[in-house]
């Protein structure tokens, strides 16, 4: 399988269906969804202001967004004044290039890499390989992933599909180790002893960016192994990717973010380790730093006036947790770097509506809203959604769900209508009905009773009933 | 580099066409001190920074060197410059004179003093200033001894980010820490210790 991207190699539904039928995927999913979800609501609990938390988070990144050359402007010579470079990248090939140039300068063929989910979005370490560089991925779930040649199927935990067993397999194979148990303990060990040894010798690291702020170009990477920690402080290089949203305005405005994040990602009070970094510090860490900020897609999505508040989005995961959807088909199933219901919107809009199969991913939603419930950011997923499936029919030519849908909103536009259709209903379901229910509807209405049972039509519908009863009153 | 100062102009186009004519503008929360008893704060802060499996020890300035003393006895312990002598002359101690980061890896323990540290969430915040030495020092050695001085503990992370406006302007880096290094990657069981140090221990001067 390929390293990540953007692009499904196939529509949703074709998709989900192939992951359902992992059982053990499924399970593990489950338990992880289900447990992080309940500590989340506990970590959330502890706040007595969430709510203004959320709404200052949401203002801040609306701001930005708003202004976002002039902040933008405003970091790169920040960042300069401090002694480290910026680049700007158009899309996934120039910062590929960027990248494979910057290590390539510096004459060596092996980095170490932060987790990141925009240098999986650019398929950095693919391109990375073709140019002779090998990146190896220090966070624990990212090596299990690029171990086993799979792909992340979570933002914040992109081995949540894998249980022990299969890792210890993993390790054995690929690392060598001869590991007594599959606890995770072990494993972990297994996992220090071999990255050490990469810390301490490799020269160039690369990672993503959290965040960044403007005034003082400083820059922020959340994590919580220390792998983070090691890429950030022991090579003498140190580039770092950046989307061109993630960017802040003011030192103070990372208190929110600094609240929200933590709580709304791993459900903890914080993450173990926090780095912040301004540029390069005589003496301590790299002394080289180089700021990629990446574009790939993000000012299309920012010039759409109703979608661009996808770009508020802080890749907590908290929308994954809660998705009824996500919990089922699995992260694979979205075919992007992005899973869950912030994959349904944002790959979609970052390949402006254009690709076929990113195209079906606005479906892939019960439209429940939990989503919208648990983001810290408050993006309003669950309406852009069913924008997005507005901007997307369009392009389609008509097929029968949507002339289904098309007849339906016909019909509950106009009471008159409604009500000739419930008579019509009660008097042609006759066959259809037995022992009281309906089990069976016709054609492809038969997909919504595979599974459940209708209850059939009344002979008197709510309306003649409450017509009836206010006219007797009279 | 050609290519990417056209990508600058190009990205930076289209942003200013994407977003043309709006600038809304931001109201910030204000930051407002905390209304706690002070011993409420500290006292949540050894809580909560226990939680994360830190060892907490609460002690008084004067004990501290008896304390030390007896947490890191046998160990070959790092020390960055600015930590007062008394608390060094139990211990054995190498001061950080720039060693390779392989030879940091020959020490047992670290010994640092922090910027500021959050009640709310049991973190410690080191800004690599006098008493806390370069960022290299606390995440090699396996064992690192952070001193805590009451004073120093704030209430919430945005009286932290407030106190913390200094170092920032400055330019210094900031590391963060709640608990030692931890992952919860394999079937979300949380193990300690991957790759910085296995074992944090605070010691929190509270005079009063
Ligand atoms: S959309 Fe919201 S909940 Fe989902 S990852 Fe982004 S910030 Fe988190």
């Amino acid at each position: 399988m390929s390293a990540g991207g953007l692009h499904p190699s196939q529509p949703f539904p074709d998709a989900a269906r192939e992951t359902l039928a992992d059982a053990q995927m499924r399970r593990n999913l489950r338990h992880a969804a289900g447990t992080i979800r309940e500590k989340r609501l506990r970590a959330v609990a502890e706040v007595a202001n969430w709510e203004d938390i959320r709404t200052q988070g949401a203002s801040i990144k609306d701001t930005v967004l708003g202004n976002l050359a002039e902040h933008l402007l405003e970091l790169e010579a920040s960042v300069k004044r401090r002694g480290g470079q910026v680049h700007w990248a158009r899309d996934a090939g120039e910062a590929q290039r960027l990248v494979a140039d910057l290590v390539a300068a510096q004459g060596v063929s092996e980095v170490i890499k932060v987790k990141s989910i925009s240098t999986d979005e650019i398929e950095l370490n693919a391109a990375l390989e073709a140019r002779g560089i090998h990146a190896t991925e220090t966070d624990l779930a990212e090596l299990i992933v690029q171990l086993a040649e799979d792909r992340p199927s979570h933002i914040l935990v992109p081995a949540i599909h894998k249980n022990r067993a299969e890792i210890r397999e993993l390790f054995r194979h690929k690392l060598g180790a001869d590991l007594l148990t599959d606890d995770p303990a072990v494993l972990a060990e297994a996992a220090r002893v071999y990255l050490r040894e990469k810390f301490l010798t490799t020269k160039v690291a690369i990672s993503g960016a959290n965040f960044a702020i403007a005034d003082t170009g400083t820059v922020c990477i959340v994590e919580s192994e220390g792998n983070g920690r090691m890429c950030l402080t022991l090579p003498d290089v140190l580039i770092s990717v950046m989307g061109i949203e993630k960017v802040l305005p003011s030192w103070a405005d990372i208190a929110p973010f600094m609240q929200l994040l933590p709580r709304s990602s791993t459900a903890e009070r914080m993450n173990p380790y926090t780095s912040f970094w301004s540029g390069i510090t005589p003496g301590d860490g790299p002394q080289h730093f180089h700021l990629i900020l990446l574009d790939n897609g993000r000012t299309d999505v920012l010039a759409d006036k109703v979608g661009r508040e996808t770009l508020r989005c802080i890749r907590c995961s908290a929308c994954l947790n809660v998705c009824p959807v996500y919990e089922r088909a699995g992260g694979h199933a979205y075919g992007s770097v992005y899973p869950g219901p912030i994959g349904a919107i944002l790959t979609p809009q970052l390949l402006q509506l254009e690709d076929e199969n990113a195209n079906s991913l606005p479906w892939a939603s019960s439209l429940c809203g939990a989503c919208y419930d648990a983001c810290p950011v408050k993006i309003n997923i669950p309406e852009i959604l069913i924008y997005l499936r507005g901007q997307i029919t369009p392009h389609k030519t008509p097929n029968a769900e949507s002339i289904a849908m098309k007849t339906a909103a016909w019909i509950f536009n106009e009471p008159h209508r409604f009500e000739g259709a419930i008579k019509l209903a009660h008097t042609g379901q006759g066959p259809l009905v037995q022992h009281g229910a309906i089990r069976a509807l016709p054609g492809m209405l038969g997909g919504w009773t595979s599974s459940r049972n209708l209850p059939p039509f009344p002979k008197q519908s709510f309306r003649e009933l409450w017509r009836r009863e206010n006219e007797g009153e009279q | 580099m050609k290519v990417s100062s056209e990508a600058r102009l190009d990205i930076l186009t289209r942003i200013n066409r994407a977003t043309g004519g709006q600038q809304p503008a931001l109201e910030r929360m204000p930051v407002l001190p905390s209304s706690r008893p002070r011993a409420d704060i500290v006292a949540q802060f050894a809580e909560y920074a226990a939680e994360y499996r830190a060892h907490v020890q609460t002690v008084t300035e004067s004990e501290v060197p008896g304390v030390l003393a007896l947490l890191l006895a046998g160990k070959r312990v790092l020390v960055p410059g600015g930590l007062p002598a008394a608390w060094l002359a139990p211990l054995n101690t190498t001061p950080d004179a720039g060693q390779s980061h392989a030879e940091l890896s020959s020490f047992g323990a670290v010994l640092t003093t922090c910027a500021a540290a959050i009640a709310e969430t049991g973190t410690v915040v080191l800004d690599h200033g006098p008493g806390q030495g370069r960022r290299a020092l606390t995440l090699i050695p396996d064992q690192h001894v952070c001193i805590v001085r009451a004073d120093q503990v704030v209430d919430s992370v945005p009286e932290a980010v407030a106190a913390l406006q200094a170092a920032i302007t400055a330019g210094r880096p900031l590391t963060w820490i709640s608990g030692p290094s931890a992952t919860s990657d394999i079937e979300l069981s949380r193990v300690e210790g991957v790759h910085g140090p296995r074992r944090l221990n605070i010691l929190l001067i509270d005079s009063a």
